[in-house]
């Protein structure tokens, strides 16, 4: 069984969709937050991995599959973008705002809780980029001399968390406005955080994709300026 | 043969992403850049939104499969993220609500000011209440 699991071709992308669709059913029962169909779906893929002691580079092999379509999915964000494009130039004020604001709040408090843990140098431009993108966020690591794993550890594990508290914190902070939800989970969490904000609304999804690429490109500025300062 | 065709087009903005990622020296991944062409290309009318709308929709809709992989994935550098593991946490946890919380506060700071329509509906809306 186990050598057929590892060498399955199909294994690895058939357990995650399963999981995921596993972790959607475990919602509408449980509709509790921790209940989130990523996190679920994470979680029930390393307990088989684990469980029938499939390596993970067996699983990868073709489970990559699902990754490969990260790329054309990231570009045909651009679709729902466009459809609320006359929404966009209309506030384009406010949402410039909030992703400046936003990105400033992400590079000042990473430096000041690495100065309360007395992280080094290194560990510190490891999270400069964690709330942008994966590959943006890989190639400032890189730059800046981090430990680009870790930097991609820590941004998917804030793309996840981004989604799994999300609309609590929007509710917390009383952010009611569609255009604000979507620019606070795109340029908090990312792509991860606007797969949330599309199950919100399409205006949410919108404004939520242009702040990964705009909190991003912000970002490449500020990490650069910021990594002196430790 | 529709959707064989809106992928096409959707592949070939994703090479066009890489090929631009490759000419030009910023850390831009080719899924930025691509993101971009995509929206010039629906803005300039090169593009009708229909040659692309129903496989875009469905790739958008699939995306949050696309993440379990890498997040599978961190098992595997558990040992460079041990020796710091709870200032990570605490760092993400931090950092992640407060950016969502100042980027959404401000955003709709300057939206309720600068829409002075909107807030008289509001009221109009809450006096019919």
């Amino acid at each position: 069984m186990r050598e057929l699991l590892t060498t399955s071709t199909f294994f690895g992308v058939m357990v995650s969709i399963l999981a995921y669709e596993f972790g959607l059913a475990l919602k509408k029962r449980f509709p509790v937050a921790l209940c989130n169909p990523l996190l679920v779906s994470i979680v029930v893929v390393i307990v088989i991995l684990a469980g029938f002691d499939i390596d993970y580079e067996a699983y990868e092999s073709g489970a990559k599959l699902l990754g490969y379509l990260l790329t054309p999915a990231t570009v045909c964000l651009a679709v729902p973008l466009y459809e609320q494009l006359s929404l966009l130039k209309k506030h384009v004020a406010a949402i410039m705002a909030g992703l400046v604001s936003g990105v400033l709040t992400s590079l000042v408090s990473i430096f000041a809780m690495a100065v309360i843990f007395g992280l080094n140098h290194e560990q510190y431009v490891t999270l400069l980029p964690k709330s942008i993108t994966t590959a943006i966020g890989m190639g400032i690591s890189e730059e800046l001399g981090g430990i680009v794993t870790v930097t991609v550890a820590v941004i998917i594990v804030t793309g996840i968390l981004g989604n799994v508290i999300g609309e609590q914190v929007l509710r917390v902070f009383r952010i009611e406005e569609r255009i604000a939800k979507g620019v606070a989970l795109g340029s908090a969490s990312h792509a991860i955080g606007t797969a949330k904000a599309m199950e919100l609304g399409e205006i949410e999804g919108a404004m939520s994709s242009l702040s990964i690429a705009v909190a991003g490109l912000l970002t490449v500025i500020g990490a650069s300026v910021f990594a002196q300062f430790l | 043969m529709r959707y064989v065709k809106q992928f096409a087009i959707i592949l070939t903005i994703s090479f066009a992403g890489e090929v631009l990622r490759a000419l030009l020296p910023l850390p831009v991944p080719a899924s930025i850049y691509g993101l971009v062409l995509m929206l010039l290309a629906l803005c300039l009318h090169i593009l009708p939104v229909a040659a692309v709308k129903e496989t875009a929709s469905f790739l958008v809709e699939i995306m949050p499969l696309m993440f379990i992989p890498a997040a599978v994935g961190l098992t595997e550098s558990w040992d460079r993220i041990s020796p710091i593991f709870w200032e990570l946490i605490a760092v993400t946890a931090v950092s992640t609500i407060l950016v969502m919380a100042v980027s959404g506060r401000v955003t709709q700071a300057v939206l309720r000011r600068s829409g002075p329509d909107r807030k008289h509906k509001d009221v109009q809306q809450r006096r019919s209440l």
